[in-house]
């Protein structure tokens, strides 16, 4: 009985539209609930922008994490930074917004029926995705082996040798794109031979998509050993990846804080603070006048130095009172850096999962695309998947600056 | 199919409908169970949440039995070792699980999907007019995120419990040893499964609705349903972020939220109650649509106030985003972010009232028939009423220092949330179960069973209140000897209380078996539920619903022969019927 239900189910389904429905034209595309095709899109469309926003709002935790540690320690976010390849960065914005042009393109090859046009464009769509994916690899995988990791695990040491040749980390990341591309060639090869042409139509683009990663990690190894190579005049590795993009001074400095007695906790000011990174960079963003919350936080902090430096309070109080200190810190301490690390990989790291969700979305897109499903009264999934990719590309958009720029040119 | 009607004019010579019995209804249009578990009918997924969080739910409440039973003595009763000596002493790990695990079921897997997703996915096509959700399939993946979520509610439970509190607070919860990761990516998932409900009710409402119901047409659980789904669009993400970054921060130390790598434990309790306040408004706002639809059927009268009570449960929605800090008044946070966040607490006491005196408005002078979901709606008003006014002691700065983490607010929120969601989820649950199954349940063991609910409640909590004001810290498992005899009352109180709905429970599987049939329209009301069959078909409507006044009950007549409301239309509905 069990095993016919569905059957069954089917039959009440099609007898229940003939039932009450049947005088209604009703395509094949229009679900079996909806009343008109324009009925069936406005819902569609209405369901995915209330989707972008919860997306908005799941990714707005990490934006409020990123301005709550940001704000907190400044100075670290700025010398952790540089350690970001604004180059590669660059270039996945512009392959990202780029992968949006086509996208948009595409909506518009649907709606005018342009078959062979809407799958090329979805396969430079995913393309672009696979090209960022790619250069992602890379960055992640130099970090790696750096020891640029979240909190617990932060091992990097600036004056540590340059790990040399090939990461093992790259190795693994680029396994399974690697099995889908030989998966794909494979497959292409048993379509041709058995001539099942739809199997070749689709998985032909598929494969240029497969060969876009590997395009990407080339791309990110050029630019990244390109990096190297500039900073190979420098003695030790640390400064030569400060110095990469930006002005390293401060970061040295900041680097070699950690083997310095700990100074007097009131920054800028008052004589005899060492210079380290931390108020370089504090007194930097101080002098601008519209700081008032760190200026009215420094002068505080002098008036409370100048407080506990009197006579009065250095007598050793009857109770004890507690002492007021703020510890020289070191940016590149574990609890500091690796806090920006586990910002950095978990906001990038959500946006490559969701590039990827993206990229299982416009793969089913373009199967449905060679098998010339879409029509100009039905383009509704074109057009929901590229408002969803256009969001990805939107916070990749907010993620690029806040990550990557931060700091640098003020310095230098 | 065409043996289901609907037709208003078939109910003057002949038996009206639901007196034959219905061929087709969608209980029986398909058997088996392939037929259920990849089920798009709204209505079906609507009775297997229900199953679902009803197991939850007797989960939840056997370990609530638990806890109570162990606090009888202020040494412990129940969860006990034996220590070194070989006495027996008072397992507090053990109860430290059991409250756990008693809350996160109950708030997770019961409370939030209860109304929303059990009771309305059923009704709110039906309410609207609609053949089904907007997205079936989306549906049916909410429902199988929340068993999804269940599972690894369930596997936390049998690997190695959970002992944080339902809040998973840092730095506790990166620190112990007990399945936090489990627990939280279960959260998570149910968090996705009740996004993808709201979302569908959203669009469900907004492009699903037939020609003739306006906004200001459809019934007032719509419109909580409608404000409910808004919260959960925009509060639950962060829920889910919040606890994926507790996962991270567990798995991969990104050193956010855990003070040993310099990060800050009160930031995840902000992110947490961004998500967890508003969800006190996700269980009570649909429990507040519950109650408007009550009230008034049962009371034969139009609602009071129609559009003060739709347009304050959309004031809910919105205030409830504002009013996080309040649960963290104790936290450290500035007095000037306290003092803020207490003047919005309590502002939402107004559109709470608002719903409040328009219930009252529409009890007085109204034909009051005591049917057993009536007495579960007054119950409701009056424990909701006690709920909410102690709610303000809690919003009070100097008065919630004393009272913060008391059994004060263990009382409160079981008032508000088993006094105010559960009582009103049973009295819906009564009132469209014969829609829902087809079958009359025993009026009579109904209202004692309601009658034996609501005195339970009241002993079991009540005493909690004077605990919690003279002292008694929430989540000890042992305590001092002057609170004993509250405790027991308590205690008596919470098994009186289970023994109120096993008789529920007893009363609603009886009518399943011995239930009369029910006729379309056993309670008199004008919503469109009441135009289908009972059990409603298939497709719900037969053809396109006819849409009127939701509260207008003078086209609803009694016709003793069926012991059932029919539905007397007027004639230019008549006549606009024939154009369909």
């Amino acid at each position: 009985m069990a095993t016919t239900a569905p059957a069954a189910e089917q039959k009440t389904h099609a007898d229940a539209h003939h039932g009450h429905a049947g005088h209604h034209e009703h395509p094949a595309f229009l679900a079996h609930h909806f009343d008109t095709p324009e009925q069936q899109f406005d819902s569609g469309k209405l369901g995915i922008w209330v989707f972008l926003v919860t997306e908005v709002l799941f990714f707005s935790g990490l934006f409020v994490a990123y301005a709550i540690f940001r704000s907190l320690r400044p100075e670290v976010f700025e010398y952790a930074s540089q350690f970001l390849n604004t180059k590669l960065g660059a270039i996945n914005t512009g392959v990202l917004l780029f992968s949006s042009l086509t996208m948009a393109w595409a909506v518009r090859a649907a709606q005018m029926e342009q078959h062979k046009l809407l799958v090329g464009l979805l396969a430079a769509t995913l393309g672009c995705a696979a090209i960022f994916l790619g250069v992602k690899t890379i960055e992640y995988s130099h970090k790696w082996d750096l020891g640029l990791l979240p909190a617990a695990w932060y091992s990097y040491d600036p004056n540590a040798p340059h790990p040399e040749g090939l990461s093992p980390y790259l190795f693994w990341l680029c396994l399974v794109p690697g099995l889908i591309l030989i998966g794909l060639c494979l497959w292409y090869g048993l379509a041709i031979l058995r001539k099942k042409t739809f199997q070749a139509q689709v998985s032909a683009p598929l494969i240029t998509v497969a060969a876009c990663f590997f395009v990407g990690v080339g791309l990110g190894m050029l630019l990244e050993s390109e990096a190297e190579s500039h900073a190979g005049d420098h003695a030790s590795h640390g400064a030569a990846h400060a110095a990469a993009d930006h002005d390293g001074g401060h970061a040295v400095a900041a680097e070699e804080g950690g083997h310095e007695p700990l100074v007097h906790p009131v920054l800028g000011p008052l004589p005899g603070v060492a210079s380290s990174g931390e108020t370089e960079v504090l007194q930097r963003l101080a002098s601008d006048q519209l700081n008032s919350g760190l200026r009215s936080e420094l002068s505080a902090l002098a008036s409370q130095a100048e407080l506990s430096s009197s006579p009065v309070d250095n007598a050793p109080p009857v109770g004890g009172l507690p002492t007021i200190s703020r510890p020289e810190i070191n940016p590149n301490r574990t609890d500091y850096a690796g806090v920006f690390f586990g910002i950095y990989y978990f906001m990038t790291g959500l946006h490559a999962l969701h590039i990827i969700g993206g990229i299982i979305a416009l793969t089913w897109l373009l199967v449905r695309a060679v098998r010339k499903d879409f029509l100009r009264q039905y383009f509704g999934p074109v057009d929901y998947v590229g408002l969803y990719w256009h969001l990805v590309d939107l916070i990749w958009i907010y993620l690029f600056p806040l990550l990557y720029l931060i700091g640098g040119p003020a310095g230098s | 199919m065409a043996t289901v009607t609907s037709t208003p004019d078939l109910l003057h010579d002949t038996l009206p409908d639901g007196s034959a019995p219905v061929k087709d209804s969608y209980l029986s249009n398909s058997r088996g169970f392939i037929s259920w578990a990849f089920t798009l009918d709204h209505k079906r997924i609507g009775v297997m949440y229900l199953v679902g969080v009803m197991s939850a739910f007797f989960l939840g409440g056997v370990l609530a039995l638990g806890i109570r039973w162990h606090l009888w003595a202020p040494e412990g009763a129940l969860l006990m070792q034996t220590d070194a000596v070989g006495e027996a002493t008072s397992n507090n790990d053990l109860y430290n699980q059991f409250f756990t695990l008693h809350g996160a079921i109950m708030v997770f897997l019961f409370i939030i999907p209860s109304i929303p997703a059990a009771l309305g996915n059923f009704l709110v096509p039906v309410m609207l007019g609609a053949k089904d959700v907007a997205f079936p399939r989306l549906n049916l993946c909410s429902f199988y995120l929340w068993v999804g979520g269940a599972v690894f509610f369930l596997l936390a439970l049998l690997t190695n419990g959970l002992d944080t509190g339902w809040t998973f607070y840092t730095p506790y919860s990166t620190t112990t040893d007990t399945s936090v990761i489990a627990a939280t990516f279960g959260a998570f998932v149910l968090g996705f499964s009740s996004i993808f409900t709201g979302l569908n009710f959203i669009v469900t409402v907004n492009t699903m609705r037939p020609p003739g119901m306006t906004w200001f047409r459809m019934p007032l659980f719509l419109w909580a349903t409608y404000s409910t789904s808004i919260i959960q669009v925009l509060a639950t993400p962060v829920l889910g972020i919040t606890l994926l970054l507790l996962i991270a921060e567990r798995v991969i130390h990104i050193g956010i939220f855990d003070p040993a790598y310099n990060g800050d434990p009160v930031t995840f309790q902000h992110f947490f109650w961004f998500y967890s306040h508003p969800a006190v408004y996700i269980m009570i706002l649909p429990a507040l649509g519950i109650i408007s639809e009550l009230i008034s059927v049962h009371s034969h009268k139009g609602i009071f106030g129609y559009r003060f009570i739709a347009l304050s449960s959309v004031a809910i929605a919105l205030l409830s985003f504002l009013v996080w800090a309040h649960h963290m008044f104790t936290s450290g946070m500035s007095e000037v972010a306290t003092v803020i966040f207490s003047a919005l607490t309590f502002t939402v006491s107004v559109p709470t009232a608002i719903k409040m005196f328009n219930w009252l408005a529409t009890l007085y002078k109204g034909s009051i028939s005591l049917n057993t979901p009536m007495c579960y709606a007054l119950a409701f008003m009056f424990l909701f009423a006690i709920g909410g006014l102690t709610g303000l002691f809690l919003g009070t700065l100097s008065t919630d220092l004393h009272l913060h983490d008391t059994y004060f607010v263990v009382a409160h929120f079981h008032y508000v949330m088993m006094g105010g969601t559960l009582v009103a989820f049973l009295g819906g649950l009564f009132h469209w179960w014969p829609k829902m199954t087809g079958k009359m349940f025993n009026d009579l063991w109904g209202r004692i069973s309601a009658l034996v609910v609501f005195v339970g409640f009241n002993l079991t909590f009540f005493p909690q209140f004077i605990m919690g004001s003279r002292g008694m810290p929430r989540r000890y498992a042992t305590y001092d000897p002057e609170f004993q005899y509250l405790h027991q009352w308590s205690t008596i109180g919470a098994f009186l209380l289970g023994v109120g709905l096993l008789i529920a429970a007893v009363v609603l599987f009886a009518s399943l078996w011995r239930g009369r049939r029910a006729p379309m329209n056993p309670w008199g009301g004008a919503t469109l539920e009441w135009h289908c069959s009972s059990p409603p078909p298939y497709y719900n409507f037969a053809r396109p619903p006819i849409v009127g006044d939701p509260y207008n009950f003078d086209t609803v007549k009694y016709d003793p022969r069926i012991d059932g409301y029919y539905l007397t239309e007027p004639d230019h509905f008549a006549d606009e019927d024939d154009h369909h």
